[in-house]
């Protein structure tokens, strides 16, 4: 109750501010020139000043030389502290979806500008094409899961191009049929803009899908359909938009224009994809050297999309297709080559600002509904809506109709229904709108394009969840991959190739195995450093896996549980899978553990770094380290077996860099400058236990090799130090467990 | 290549009737049978050797063995033959068939059981129905194609993968069994999860394309 009152008076102080600024932003203008007048005055004739009798000001107000950013700022800042708010109201949230009520809010602030005599600022298009939406774009294909996308990639080729084309020719001969009744008033409007018209609120909107499916979790099937849709159907917007436009001013259409048309498109669509490919592989180029110099590796994946989305936008291009190709073909080396902390800040740094670049896209559309003109007309309007959603719907359906035919997994009735219901329009309609030449009936057609967009978001955004809810369509599965199921799917792809070849036909596993190996051999090689090019996709998964339970594992705090049902008697039979997987430690090897430990321990406690504001400290997970090691040595007394061992490289820089999934100079607990330097070094290697020399060198040398768990396994001959951190079994209720 | 002996119109709806392929699937792929043994109507081991795709393939050995394989053709018995006929090679690649939403549920259950044993024997090299360590390992080793340094690694993910199957499936297992290795119903609760079995299909075509390919 009372972080509400304090998050609402926060919320009431930030409206005021913005009025006031606004307010004071006007009063102020006409002063600030007579101000500017004075001080250059005064300043070219700096002796006046002495001469003037005016006392030297102690406090000044000047608000006018920080007002743009001051404002942007209030905005971003209002915006973040509306979503926080939202939180409060959870059973208003769960309602209504978070678009919504930002529109509702955007509404509310335009209405109190309005009111204060204030013009509210709009959406400008410039604003939104280069700020606001190339991080929400940029996050969305730098994340976007890539396998289903392929998979389905002709579906959604085919919605995006003929979904489109269908929806604008749909709803521009529609309209203009019925703008050709007599007596509606809009006989004015000729076919061109209404196709024009149509193309604009035809396509379907990235953002809004975003925005609203991401609350749905809707399974990935149709989350990619739909949104894929939404990505790839902006080269044909761009070109239907500047094609009849350029055409309205074009006295005749014909055949080579409509032929000119359709070449523009493919120039437009894979022009955008080069540009993007092009930027996504000098950018993972760059990143191959970025071994030293690991603070700015996310800027310089956010550099490089930002200029792979502007210079598409030079040519005219499809700047969206460009941002997504450039983050696909990106990522996968880049991941490769940054460390683990460059990789947290991108993911962090992405979903932080497409979060509030979609804040403020939905706020601006609810203030600049109030902020311009408007010209409603019952007729036009209302027939567009009908016929966006009829234009849907019927497109929808004839699509899958034929796509059915070629699909292995076909579209059900209600898959169809979600995909046609979640074809959501938005920000970028607007825009385009916005954009629009005085001759058309601008005015007019924003109107109508606010309608549209405010219909989707609203009633269209609101029903969707409880109508999934009422379908029964099918949810996201929250299942974590798991290295069974890649050795399986990799161990199945070689098959289905293994049997097209044998088939004789080049079906599409062969080329994509073709594509993998073509990239394993020589585009690997360039793309990242070192060992890593080299290192099979398996191990790097696996590596992934390990290092993601190892972060889970320290951050828990404790130790993982572990079955009771897998046998951790004293070994018997040499060959069994329990036994290997889970030795037991004689009493002396505990002690001799428990020695290296406070070692080791001591040893990092010594570490002294003189501070560099350019270099990531190591981290406080020293104390949940030594929290553990406490938990366990408890355990150990209570004479609990001990089932997690930590290998560790005998040295430091001998083992590949390869091995260690990234984080060679990136650590968990260190952050080792130069290998060369004498510090003492905690790594954790993961997964490659050079199990002999392990345990024999572990006390030789006074240089702290690392932690050593080593494992007493009587009589086997290679001292097998390994590393288990899978998950978490199904928990027993039997007493050998370890509590964690 | 020659004119091929085509097959009798009797046994084309035979082989239909007993495989699940269309009539045009079936020339098409005893067009490719022929070209694959040189006009034989046996195919043995060596005959795999004439695609050159496969050879760059890491499981080669694995599918080769699959086709000779006793148990894929129907016999119960463990053990390879030397030579198979048309109808083996049609059986085998039955398993690849895409089954459409037209049959029952007990038949789509039957036939996603089936292609399951087709993938668990396709691991179980030695037939005693389990998939131990040694063979995960293999199939590991398999895949990472012997590229240096990964005999370590290849084990301990064998272990890891072990490991996450004794605790997906071994939950009933008493406190002092020990976990011998995957057994088929242990294998099916796994790829229960990851759904494999939707994914196991070969677009077998109606058209002749083998002129294009090799």
């Amino acid at each position: 109750m009372y972080s509400r009152f304090c998050l609402l008076s926060l919320l009431l102080g930030c409206l005021i501010q913005l009025s006031l600024c606004s307010d004071t932003a006007v009063s102020v203008q006409g002063e600030q020139d007579h101000e500017q007048g004075n001080t250059t005055a005064k300043g070219r004739s700096g002796e006046s000043r002495n001469k003037s009798s005016k006392a030297f000001p102690v406090v000044t107000v000047d608000f006018a030389h920080v007002r743009s950013p001051f404002v942007v700022a209030l905005w971003i800042l209002l915006a973040s502290v509306l979503k926080l708010g939202f939180h409060f109201f959870p059973k208003l949230s769960s309602v209504v979806p978070e678009s919504c009520l930002l529109v509702c809010v955007g509404l509310i602030v335009g209405g109190l500008l309005k009111t204060v005599g204030e013009t509210p600022p709009i959406l400008r298009a410039d604003v939104f094409f280069f700020y606001l939406l190339p991080p929400i774009i940029l996050d969305a294909g730098y994340f976007l899961p890539v396998r289903p996308f392929t998979e389905n990639l002709g579906t959604i080729l085919c919605f995006a191009v003929i979904g489109t084309l269908w929806n604008a020719a749909f709803v521009g001969v529609g309209l203009y049929a019925v703008c050709q009744i007599k007596g509606s008033g809009l006989e004015k409007i000729t076919l061109l803009p209404n196709l024009l018209f149509g193309s604009i609120i035809s396509a379907v909107d990235p953002v809004a899908v975003l925005a609203v499916f991401e609350e749905i979790h809707i399974n990935e099937l149709l989350h990619i359909l739909v949104f894929g849709e939404s990505l790839l159907n902006d080269a044909v917007t761009v070109v239907l938009y500047h094609l009849l436009e350029e055409y309205s001013y074009a006295p005749h259409i014909g055949a080579k224009e409509v032929i000119l048309g359709i070449l523009s498109f493919f120039v437009v669509a894979l022009g955008g994809i080069f540009v993007g490919v092009f930027y996504g592989i000098i950018a993972a180029f760059t990143s191959r050297f970025t071994s030293r110099l690991r603070v700015i590796e996310p800027l310089f994946v956010f550099l490089y999309s930002y200029m792979a989305y502007l210079c598409s936008e030079i040519f005219h291009l499809s700047g969206i297709m460009a941002l997504i190709a450039c983050g696909v073909v990106m990522r996968p080396y880049v991941e490769a080559n940054i460390s683990h902390k460059s990789h947290t800040t991108i993911k962090y740094f992405l979903k932080m600002w497409s979060s509030v670049s979609e804040t403020l896209i939905f706020i601006f559309l609810g203030v600049s509904t109030l902020a311009g003109e408007h010209h409603w007309d019952w007729i036009f309007i209302s027939c567009t809506l009908i016929f966006c959603l009829i234009g849907r719907i019927l497109g929808v359906l004839g699509l899958t109709f034929i796509l059915n035919k070629f699909r292995i997994v076909k579209l059900t009735p209600k898959d169809q229904f979600i995909i046609s219901y979640g074809g959501l329009r938005g920000a970028i309609a607007f825009s385009l709108g916005y954009l629009l030449n005085e001759k058309f009936p601008r005015i007019l057609f924003l109107t109508a394009i606010i309608t549209i967009i405010f219909f989707t978001v609203f009633v269209q955004g609101m029903t969707i969840r409880p109508l999934v809810e009422l379908l029964a369509v099918k949810k996201k599965q929250d299942s974590r991959r798991s290295i069974n199921e890649e050795i399986h799917t990799q161990f199945l792809d070689h098959l289905l190739t293994g049997i097209e070849d044998v088939c004789g036909h080049y079906g599409h596993h062969h080329w994509k195995d073709k594509l993998n190996r073509f990239n394993k051999k020589y585009i690997k090689k360039c793309l990242i450093t070192g060992e890593r090019s080299k290192e099979p996709q398996l191990i790097a998964f696996y590596h992934k896996m390990e290092m993601k339970n190892a972060i889970e594992m320290v951050a828990s705090g404790g130790l993982p549980k572990f079955p009771s049902s897998v046998s951790m008697q004293t070994p018997r039979r040499r060959s069994t899978l329990s036994e290997r997987l889970l030795p037991t430690l004689t009493k002396e090897r505990e002690e001799e553990v428990r020695k290296i430990l406070r070692e080791n321990l001591q040893k990092t406690r010594q570490r002294l770094r003189s501070y560099n504001r350019h270099t990531l400290i190591a981290d406080p997970y020293e104390d949940q380290w030594k929290q553990m090691l406490l938990k366990r040595q408890r355990l150990r007394s209570t004479d609990q077996r001990v089932s997690v061992l930590l290998t560790v490289p005998t040295s430091g820089r001998e083992s590949p860099p390869g091995m260690k999934s990234g984080i060679e100079s990136d650590t968990m607990y260190f952050e080792p400058r130069d290998p060369a330097s004498d510090m003492p070094m905690i790594t954790i290697d993961l997964a490659t236990p050079p199990s002999k020399e392990s345990t024999d060198t572990q006390n030789k040398d006074g240089e702290d090799k690392g932690i050593v768990f080593a494992a007493n396994e009587s009589g086997s001959p290679s001292q097998r130090v390994q590393r288990f951190l899978s998950d978490p079994g199904p928990d027993h209720e039997s007493d050998d467990h370890l509590q964690s | 290549m020659g004119s091929a002996p085509s097959l009798p119109a009797w046994e084309i709806r035979n082989l239909a009737h007993t495989t699940g392929f269309t009539s045009e699937q079936i020339e098409i792929l005893h067009r490719r049978f022929l070209h694959l043994t040189d006009g034989k109507a046996t195919m043995s081991k060596d005959c795999f050797d004439n695609i050159p795709d496969l050879e760059s393939n890491p499981i080669k050995s694995r599918i080769v063995n699959a086709f000779f394989d006793q148990r894929n053709l129907g016999l119960q018995s463990y053990g390879t033959v030397d030579e198979i006929t048309f109808e083996n090679f049609l059986t085998t690649l039955s398993f690849f068939q895409h089954m459409d939403e037209n049959h029952t549920k007990e038949d789509l259950e039957y036939y996603k059981t089936e292609k399951l044993q087709f993938l668990f024997r396709m691991y179980d090299t030695n037939g005693d129905g389990k998939i131990t360590l040694e063979e995960l390992r293999e199939i590991i080793d398999d895949l990472l194609s012997k590229t240096s340094n990964t005999e370590k690694t290849s084990s301990s993910i064998a272990d890891a993968a072990m490991m996450e199957a004794a605790n997906t499936c071994g939950g009933q297992m008493e406190p002092d069994q020990q976990y011998d290795g995957i057994t088929f119903n242990d294998f099916l609760q796994i790829m229960q999860d990851i759904k494999i079995e939707s994914k196991m299909h070969v677009r077998f075509l109606n058209m002749d394309t083998s002129a294009i390919c090799k």
